[in-house]
C-alpha cells in the first residue's frame, strides 16, 4: 500500500506572532519555522503503518517556497521514503493546495492520503475535505484512531459530542487530530540518512493547476487586548465580586 | 439570491449554534434553513419557528440519519445555485462538511467567520486568534462556517416559515456510520452555556473533576478542560476548550489549575468575565483574568462550593 502525507511549513507553535505594522500580514522574517504540528501527527501515523508493514511506500508532500524542502527533510528523517515539493511563491490557499494534491494523487495512485486537520497559521481546516471532494473519496476528518482492514479505513473521529466511528472505502483521505499519536523526534542517524533521500520539485504549471488566490486579504490586525483584572485574596472575596461587582452569579 | 443555513441537529432538536448561524445569515439577506436528516420533521418544525427564518427545506431520508459529509455535500452543493451564501456553524459538523461543499462548487471556503463587513468581506481569526484577517472573496457563492460566539443567537420562536420537502441526493456509498460514544450530561452544552468551569493539568486526575462538576451544577454551568487535561486522560476530548477544541464565550469562565497556554486562551478569551484559580502566581492565565486567586485548588474549590450555598 502506498500513502501520501502532507507537511506544511509554518511559524513554530512556540513563537508569539507579531502583526506587521502596515497590517498586511504577520511578521515572518527571522522567525523560527517548523512543521505544522498536526502534520507531524500525519507523518507519524504514516511511518507507523510503514513500520507495521501495511505500507510499502510513504511520500511526503509540501507546497510553497524553496525553504519547504527543510520541512520535507524533517518528514524524511521521521521515516518517509521520498518527497515532493510543489514550489510556488504564490499564497497557496486550501482549494489550490487540494487541486495540486489531486493531480499528485492521480500520478502516484496512493491508497490513503493523511493530512493534518488544520495548519496553525491560517487555521482553515479545509484542505483534506476539499481533496476528498475533488477525488470523490471518503473523508475521515479529525481522526483519533485509524485501523486499516479489508479495503476499508475504520476511523474514530473527535466530534463535538464525543467520538464517532466511520468505515471508509479505500482509497480515502484522513485528517489528524491531536490524540491520534505522539510524533517521534528524528534521530541523528535518520537525519543524516534523510539527506540522501530524493525530493522531486514541481511547479503548479507543470501540474496544470491555476493557483490564483480566491480570497484577498485586505488587512490583518491585532485583536483588542484584554486588560488584566484584579487579584483577590480569598474565595469569599471572589464570590462577593462575582455577585456584586461583575453580577454574573 | 438568499442565504442558506445548514442546520446542525441530532434528528430530534436543533443544536443551539444553528441560531447563531441564522443570526449571521440575517446580516447578509433572507435566510432559508436546510434540515437534512432521518425522521427529523420535528427539527424542521422547530427551524420554521426560529425568528427570521423565511423558509425551511427538509430532506428527510435514511441516508442522512448520520451527518456523513460524503452524503450531505452533494445535497448542499446541488441547492447552491439558488443562493449567494451557504453557512453552517463552525463546529465539527460544519468544519467537516462545508469545505467538501466548497470544493464541489469550485469556490473557496471561509472558516470561522466572526464578523461580516459586506456581502463578500469577512473577518476571521488566524494564528489561534492572535491576529484577525479581513478577507474578500472573489467567488460567486460564498461558503462560510460561522463562529457562534461572535453572533448573538436569534430567538428560537416567533417565526412561521413554510416547510418544503426536497428529495435526497444520490448516496455515494463511500462511508458508513459504525458507532459513536457520546458524552451524556444533564449540564448545558459547553458552547452555549452561560457559565463554564474548566480544569487543567492541575486537577491531577479525572476523579477530581467532580469538584468542578459540583460547582458547575450550583451555577447551572458546563464543565470544560484544557488540552493538557484531555491529553492526560482526565476527561474525554469533547471537554477541550481551545484553538483546536471548542470556542466558548460564556458570561463567566472559571479556569482552575490551567496555566493559560496560547491555544487554550484562543478558545475562551472572549468570555465576558474570566476567573483564574491557580497556585502559580506567574501563570499567564492571570494576565487575561478579570479576577485572579492564587490558591491550592483542592482547598479553594470546596470553599467556593460552600460559599455559593450561602445566602446573598
Amino acid at each position: 500500500m502506498k500513502v501520501l502525507v502532507t507537511v506544511k511549513r509554518v511559524i513554530d507553535f512556540n513563537v508569539k506572532i507579531r502583526v506587521k505594522s502596515d497590517n498586511t500580514g504577520v511578521e515572518t522574517a527571522n522567525v523560527k519555522m517548523s512543521m505544522n504540528p498536526f502534520d507531524e501527527i500525519a507523518v507519524e501515523e504514516g511511518v507507523r503503518l510503514r513500520e507495521a508493514g501495511t505500507v510499502t511506500e510513504l511520500i511526503a508532500v509540501s507546497m510553497g517556497p524553496p525553504a519547504c524542502q527543510e520541512t520535507i527533510r524533517t518528514a524524511l528523517a521521521m521515516g518517509c521514503d521520498r518527497g515532493i515539493l510543489v514550489e510556488s511563491e504564490v499564497d497557496l490557499q486550501p482549494l489550490a493546495v487540494a487541486k495540486l494534491l489531486g493531480v499528485l494523487v492521480e500520478r502516484e495512485s496512493p491508497d490513503l492520503v493523511i493530512l493534518g486537520k488544520q495548519a496553525i497559521d491560517d487555521d482553515s481546516n479545509q484542505t483534506g475535505q476539499m481533496l476528498a471532494a475533488l477525488l470523490g473519496w471518503p473523508q475521515g476528518t479529525f481522526a483519533s484512531k485509524l485501523v486499516l482492514a479489508d479495503g476499508a479505513a475504520v476511523v474514530t473521529r473527535e466530534i463535538d459530542g464525543g467520538l464517532e466511528t466511520l468505515s471508509l472505502k479505500l482509497p480515502a483521505v484522513i485528517t489528524t487530530d491531536l490524540r491520534l499519536n505522539t510524533p517521534r523526534y528524528a534521530s541523528l542517524p535518520n537525519i543524516m540518512k534523510a539527506k540522501k533521500k530524493a525530493i522531486d520539485v514541481l511547479s503548479p504549471d507543470e501540474l496544470g493547476v491555476d493557483v490564483t488566490p480566491r480570497l484577498t486579504t485586505l488587512k490583518v490586525e491585532q485583536p483588542s487586548k484584554r486588560q488584566a483584572g484584579v487579584m483577590v485574596g480569598s474565595v469569599a472575596e471572589l464570590v462577593d465580586k462575582l455577585r456584586n461587582e461583575a453580577k454574573v452569579i | 439570491m438568499g442565504i442558506l443555513v445548514v442546520a446542525e441537529h441530532d434528528n430530534d432538536a436543533l443544536k443551539p449554534a444553528t441560531l447563531n448561524t441564522v443570526a449571521a445569515g440575517g446580516e447578509l439577506g433572507e435566510v432559508s434553513v436546510l434540515v437534512a436528516g432521518a425522521e427529523c420533521r420535528a427539527v424542521a418544525e422547530a427551524a420554521a419557528r426560529v425568528a427570521g427564518v423565511a423558509k425551511v427545506l427538509l430532506a428527510d431520508a435514511e441516508i442522512y440519519a448520520h451527518p456523513l459529509a460524503e452524503s450531505l455535500a452533494p445535497l448542499v452543493a446541488g441547492l447552491a445555485s439558488a443562493y449567494s451564501h451557504l453557512l453552517a456553524p463552525a463546529a465539527t459538523f460544519g468544519k467537516n462538511l462545508m469545505p467538501r461543499v466548497a470544493a464541489l462548487l469550485d469556490v473557496a471556503q471561509i472558516s470561522d467567520v466572526i464578523g461580516i463587513e459586506g456581502a463578500d468581506t469577512f473577518v476571521r481569526p488566524i494564528y489561534a486568534g492572535n491576529a484577525l484577517a479581513t478577507v474578500r472573496s472573489a467567488d460567486a457563492i460564498k461558503v462560510i462556517t460561522v463562529r457562534g460566539t461572535a453572533f448573538d443567537p436569534v430567538a428560537p420562536d416567533g417565526g412561521n416559515a413554510a416547510i418544503e420537502d426536497i428529495p435526497a441526493a444520490e448516496a455515494p456509498g463511500l462511508s458508513r456510520f459504525v458507532g459513536h460514544e457520546l458524552t451524556k450530561s444533564e449540564r448545558p452544552e459547553l458552547t452555549s452555556a452561560r457559565v463554564v468551569i474548566s480544569g487543567g493539568r492541575g486537577m491531577q486526575s479525572g476523579e477530581k473533576f467532580a469538584l468542578l462538576e459540583e460547582i458547575a451544577d450550583k451555577l447551572g454551568g458546563a464543565v470544560g478542560a484544557s488540552r493538557a487535561a484531555v491529553d492526560a486522560g482526565f476527561v474525554p476530548n469533547d471537554y477541550q476548550v481551545g484553538q483546536t477544541g471548542k470556542v466558548v464565550a460564556p458570561d463567566l469562565y472559571v479556569a482552575v489549575g490551567i496555566s493559560g497556554a496560547i491555544q487554550h486562551l484562543a478558545g475562551m478569551k472572549d468570555s465576558k468575565v474570566i476567573v483564574a484559580i491557580n497556585k502559580d502566581e506567574d501563570a499567564p492565565i492571570f494576565q487575561i483574568a478579570d479576577y485572579g486567586l492564587v490558591a491550592d485548588l483542592f482547598k479553594a474549590l470546596p470553599e467556593l462550593s460552600a460559599e455559593l450555598d450561602k445566602q446573598r
